[in-house]
């Protein structure tokens, strides 16, 4: 690790006023001041010497831990509030029990334990190209090249990367977020300001080492919720190359609004597939007013997937990511394999 | 803007009872800082990076992988190492069982495996030995002794309910 | 029939300690933390180093800037090949016992590069984040030259290897017309196999902590299966008197075949002291695990013939491994094939392609873990071609002796492994034709496969002493890397003195007690506890004359003796009996030592063929669309002589099974090949097993009685429970959906075009 020094204010105001040294930073992920709770990520990246903070702000000590009512019938979860304690909520698992299986199905216990909800969203790509300084990225290092491209490729992305990138958001819990049509609140030196899941991140483009519109000088402080009534229908499906404790080489969160026998809405994001969990409202669109069915989640499937490309080892997750939508899709409408 | 960087922070921490006053630099991690400062060498450095759960410890009671948490981020804060688990000569149930149904070959892994079960069983999440397998799956052990840590760790969970 | 010759001073009889499933006796310094590995030694003013690795695979070092890494506070000294000390040159200077043919890699000799991650500085700190963050400041510059790292891209251009490591014999000459028989087979099969790289990646990463004394002798603390092949090694590239290196290795992280071989952390941390006068600990970090031996990537080809009752009429098993260019890594995956099953026509061939790779280095059953499943997945598919039963097929051409050399089998217990091994898992008379049993979204599967490997023995040498308080205590240089060799010692030396396992001591992973091979092979029950019977049984010798001898002896006379409750006891008259401690007082003598050394018995093994045996089933549910594998049931049954300990060698088994899933299903070795480097070098994206993958396994020792093998009539069981698993694996894989896939590991990617091109 780089040497840095530690501050640990007691107040967002104190936080915010360390983090407004990063103004001008092109992202915050590069910016020079970090905030570190959980830590599982950053200080990861701080030893492989990928990220080189120069200082740390401690935010464990300010108000933003706990999970609360919105008062419009949804949930906050505040950014402090560690992984494991939102995932075994009883309000989460009650009301989105999408999230709770999704959370679950990330990293191990210990991790779970530790990252915090504002961390694990801001989390950053696993591309072993990215981890290793001693190889080109333009993500790490911008205009040095994309290693992946022409290189080991099984664990990218397949949707919206560009020349420059084709690196995947590695987290689960964003997914089942991004299903879910959640809000990010953030504070900044303006005050605060809410960003739609959807807003969150960034596809590569020829910035890749843009990741999220988080601007470097604010901090997250809480991810909303909204009402909905998805909850008996949905289901987080993840396909990994081990049983646990792996990244997802295609996942899935499915809902569905099920009203008589028909599709009255649909949410699918993907993980594991693009540079940001993955939605297609127009794709999803194509249920309402359906009947559940194979077919009809094969069609979702091929329209979500129909700009996919594949980069050669990865190029098998096209098939994967469709046989996994149509599965959870049947698993969130409680059809049995025929 | 940079920084410049910090000489050692002052930090009170009670490590398996016993309080301490220290002096840590902002980035020593608490796994480095109980193996090298420390001299307490249970916990168990494999990776460094979170991916294979031996440098397992309970803080506050809640099990967290060591090599991924700062020193000085644990201020105030009460740690148990493998090496606080016993009292005197009188083993942890799950270290007698372990030892009973031959939960480690090498034992590297074992310290993480043991502060990470005792960690799972005050969560209160595992019912069975599938939910023991799920999360018990943050500790790699290389030898493979995975069959016998789940019976160990099943025969503690029985005889707590 | 050749009389078979007995092995002299063989244990025999019932027993009370060997065969019981004693815990432990190192349990409980293991589960409290107590247990210091080679990187956990403190010692006052130690510095640390960090390897600075190569960015490239092949060329030169051009040039090194150390001035911003030096500038750290707390940096003492950084070593590089521009200013190292003087280091042996001849090439056998640099040779240690598990070397191959070639010469060693020299790390820091020269500018020269010649594979990924390889060292080339080291950064010593007073701590060891300063001596992290300077090797991060090393400035290197390099001169790149066009590498080679793909095994398939040079599969044509390879040589044959000779006698090139100890412990593997080139193949035999072809026996009979092996391709003109193939050819006229009634049935056949043709197959090609592919297989990963595989990185051992111990848990504990490889580590030396060199303690530097002032009269300039060196205590090494080191992550190693050998601690007499590490000293003679340091000092021969060093240049020291055995006299000033001892090497500890007491407790051992892990290791499968890493730590048979010296490893560089070795070398820089012994280089640094030497150079600084100071103690140092070098520790790898994760990714610097892939920086040296792994099991090599392999490509294979069998072809077997049979006439249409299953009688095989033409084997053949071709393959060529990866090495290095400038060793000669063998573990020659074809002899195995050639021994399995009676066969009139036999070709086995095997190649090296030399790439810009570290040299490999022997892994957990090395060779047989390749080279067995490529046979067995192929007897595997004959016997579906056939419309036989598999075990009928393997019984159908069961060798009652070696057909490689002819000579019997010291013993062979394979057939009880079938019929144990099929009883316990529910083996059918006929099994279900392929994809043919659903559970849900899910096809269910079974498959079985034969394993085998070698019983070895070297000579080992063991000290047994007793002491007045009637303790004993056993010590060799042997070591135990989760094996449970401290436990099985103790074992032998209570049963040979009719003691208690808890009144034995056992001291192990000192360069300075008595002399042990390196710990690998499955050889250590076998070398290392017949040298603590051989000395036991010198002790009892001498206390039974001196029981006979004392005076007013109870035994006085007594020409036939046991030992049995701390006693000397007259064989015909168990009233006649002297306690131990009092045979001892009454000599006068606080404490009885005796040393021994034993050898393998070489008139024995010479006129048989020595192995372990085994018969593996495993149950997998393959999801039917999604292609993802779940391994739900393995029963593994086993031929191994006699078992000194079932709960730690049934856990030696386990380990094995959960290394042949991890084989079979996740590890593989990722190479960019355009930078020739290994990219998934960590252990989030390198996978292991982890414990949601493995399902209970149920090991079965079969009885087994070998009187070749060595005193104690076992045969060790480190490596036997891996061999036959990939193949079951895969082979149940096949019986759940009709997909064969021949390339390890088998993937979802591999599954899913497997049932996509299903007709």
């Amino acid at each position: 690790m780089r040497p840095f020094s530690y501050a640990r204010p007691d107040s967002l105001d104190g936080a915010l006023a360390e983090l407004a040294g990063n103004q001008g930073a092109p992202d915050a992920s590069a910016a020079p001041v970090r905030p570190v709770a959980g830590g599982t990520n950053l200080l990861d990246l701080m030893k492989a010497d990928v990220m080189r903070p120069t200082r740390l702000v401690d935010i464990t000590r300010l108000a933003l831990r706990g999970i609360t009512e919105t008062g419009d019938g949804g949930l906050r979860l505040g950014a402090l509030s560690t992984n494991a304690e939102t995932a075994w909520d009883e309000r989460v698992r009650a009301r989105y029990p999408l999230l709770h299986k999704a959370i679950l199905a990330g990293a191990s216990a210990q991790l779970r334990n530790m990252a915090t909800n504002g961390g694990n969203i801001l989390q950053r790509t696993r591309c072993y190209y990215f981890y290793d300084t001693a190889t080109p990225c333009n993500k790490r290092a911008p205009g040095s090249g994309c290693g992946a491209l022409t290189g080991v490729n099984r664990i990218h992305a397949i949707l919206g990367a560009s020349e420059h990138c084709i690196a995947t958001h590695p987290s689960d819990m964003a997914v089942a977020l991004a299903a879910l049509d959640a809000t990010v609140r953030v504070a900044g030196p303006g005050g605060e300001r809410a960003i739609p899941f959807a807003d969150f991140h960034r596809l590569p483009g020829d910035t890749p080492h843009r990741e999220t519109t988080l601007r470097p000088e604010e901090v997250v402080t809480a991810i909303d919720l909204p009402a909905d009534n998805l909850a008996r229908h949905s289901t987080y499906l993840k396909a990994r190359d081990r049983a646990s404790y792996a990244f997802a080489l295609v996942s899935a969160a499915v809902a569905l609004e099920l009203e008589d026998g028909v599709v009255r809405g649909a949410r699918l994001a993907l993980g594991g597939v693009a540079h940001k969990p993955w939605r297609d409202r127009d794709a999803e669109a194509l249920l309402v007013g359906k009947a559940p069915g194979r077919a009809a989640f094969a069609a979702v499937a091929d329209a979500v997937l129909r700009d996919a490309k594949g980069h050669g080892h990865n190029t098998f997750k096209i098939g994967l990511a469709r046989s996994v939508i149509v599965r959870a899709f049947e698993e969130a409408a409680g059809l049995e394999p025929s | 803007m940079t920084h410049p960087p910090q000489g050692p922070i002052p930090l009170t921490l009670a490590v398996n009872g016993r309080e301490l006053a220290l002096h840590v630099a902002p980035w020593t991690t608490l796994l480095d800082l109980l193996r090298l400062h420390l001299d307490l060498t249970g916990t168990k450095k494999g990776c460094d990076h979170g991916q294979c759960g031996a440098c397992t410890v309970l803080v506050d009671g809640t099990r967290i992988n060591a090599c991924l948490a700062l020193a000085v981020m644990q201020d105030g804060k009460s740690v148990t190492t493998i090496e606080g688990l016993s009292r005197g000569d009188e083993l942890h149930p799950l270290q007698a069982a372990f030892i009973e149904h031959d939960a480690f070959q090498c034992g590297y892994c074992t310290p993480g495996q043991i502060c990470s079960a005792v960690g799972m069983l005050a969560e209160g999440h595992a019912e069975g030995p599938d939910d023991i397998r799920e999360q018990m799956s943050g500790n790699i052990c290389r030898c493979g002794a995975y069959p016998n840590i789940v019976r160990a760790i099943g025969e503690v969970m029985g005889a707590g309910r | 029939m050749i009389p078979i010759p007995r092995m002299p001073g063989l244990l025999e009889g019932p027993t009370t300690q060997v065969g019981k499933p004693v815990s432990r006796v190192d349990g409980r310094l293991k589960v409290t933390g107590a247990a210091r590995y080679a990187g956990e030694h403190a010692i006052p003013g130690l510095l640390h180093g960090y390897v600075v690795s190569s960015a490239i695979a092949k060329g030169r070092v051009t040039r090194i800037d150390t001035g911003k890494a030096m500038a750290v506070p707390g940096v003492v000294h950084i070593l590089t090949h521009e200013n190292r000390p003087d280091l042996a040159w001849l090439d056998r200077k640099w040779k240690d016992q598990d070397a191959p043919k070639g010469s060693p890699l020299r790390p820091l000799y020269d500018a020269n590069v010649s594979h990924s991650l390889q060292p080339v500085a080291l950064v010593v700190a007073e701590s060891f984040e300063a001596a992290r963050l300077a090797a991060r400041l090393v400035e290197v510059a390099y001169e790149a030259e066009p590498h080679q790292t793909s095994l398939l891209m040079n599969r044509d251009i390879t040589f044959t290897p000779g006698k090139d490591k100890g412990g593997f014999e080139p193949p035999p000459a072809p026996r009979g017309d092996a391709d003109a028989a193939l050819a006229a087979a009634e049935v056949s099969v043709d197959l090609e196999f592919t297989q990963a790289a595989e990185y051992h990646n111990p848990i504990e990463m490889h580590a030396s902590t060199v303690e530097y004394h002032p009269d300039g002798s060196l205590t090494i603390h080191d992550k190693t299966q050998g601690v007499l092949n590490c000293q003679s090694w340091v000092c021969g590239v060093f240049n020291l008197p055995k006299s000033s290196v001892r090497v500890l290795s007491p407790f051992v992280g892990g290791a499968f075949g890493s730590g048979l071989r010296p490893q560089h952390q070795l070398f820089l941390a012994v280089l640094a002291a030497l150079a600084l006068k100071r103690s140092v600990r070098v520790e790898l970090s994760r990714p610097q695990m892939f920086s040296f031996g792994h099991r090599p990537e392999t490509w294979q080809r069998v072809a077997l013939g049979a006439s249409r009752d299953g009688t095989l009429t033409a084997l053949v098993h071709e393959a060529v491994q990866e090495s290095s260019q400038a060793e000669n890594y063998v573990e020659i995956v074809v002899n195995w094939s050639g021994q399995q099953y009676r066969c009139d026509n036999v070709r086995l061939d095997y190649r090296l392609s030399r790439l810009d790779v570290h040299t490999p280095l022997d892994q957990r059953a090395p060779g047989a873990a390749t080279g067995v499943p490529a046979l067995e997945v192929a007897m595997d598919e004959l016997a579906w071609k056939l419309g036989m039963d598999p075990i009928q097929l393997r019984l159908k051409n069961y060798a009652e002796a070696d057909p490689n050399t002819g000579k019997p089998f010291s013993s062979k217990e394979l057939r009880a492994c079938f019929r144990q091994g099929a009883e316990r898992f529910g083996w059918p008379d006929h099994l279900p034709p392929p994809r043919s049993m659903r559970d849900g979204r899910e096809l269910v599967g079974w498959g079985m496969a034969a394993g085998v490997w070698d019983a070895m023995q070297n000579p080992a040498s063991a000290k047994a002493t007793l002491g007045a308080n009637g303790k004993l205590s056993i010590a060799t240089a042997s070591s135990d890397i989760g094996t449970g060799t401290y436990t099985v010692l103790a074992q032998v030396a209570a049963e040979v003195l009719g003691l208690e396992t808890a009144d034995v001591a056992v001291e192990i992973g000192d360069s300075s007690l008595p002399q042990a091979p390196i710990q690998g092979g499955s050889w250590t029950v076998s070398s290392v506890g017949s040298a603590v019977k051989a000395a036991c049984d010198q002790l009892a010798k001498r206390l039974h004359a001196l029981a006979r001898d004392a005076e007013g002896s109870p035994l006085a006379g007594v020409g036939s003796v046991r030992f049995a409750d701390g006693h000397v006891v007259a064989q015909d008259d168990p009233s006649r009996r002297m306690p131990i401690q009092q045979v001892m007082r009454a000599a006068g003598l606080p404490v009885l030592e005796e040393k021994a050394l034993s050898v393998p018995y070489a008139l024995g093994r010479l006129r048989h063929t020595l192995g372990t045996h085994s018969a593996v089933f495993v149950e997998v549910r393959v999801d039917a669309e999604l292609g993802t594998v779940r391994v739900t049931r393995v029963v593994s049954a086993i031929a191994a002589g006699r078992i000194i300990n079932p709960k730690t060698a049934g856990s030696q088994i386990l380990g094995a099974v959960v290394w042949g899933v991890g084989m079979a299903l996740e590890e593989e070795a990722m190479t960019d090949h355009t930078l020739g480097r290994v990219m998934n070098h960590d252990l989030a994206e390198y996978h292991v097993p982890v414990s949601a993958d493995i399902p209970d396994i149920d090991v079965v020792f079969v009885e087994e009685h070998d009187e070749v093998v060595n005193a104690l009539g076992a045969k060790g069981v480190g490596e036997i429970g891996i061999v036959g698993v990939p193949a079951a694996i895969s082979n149940a894989i096949f019986h759940a959906t009709g997909v064969r896939v021949r390339d390890l590991p088998i993937t979802v990617d591999k599954i899913r075009a497997g049932l996509a091109a299903l007709p």
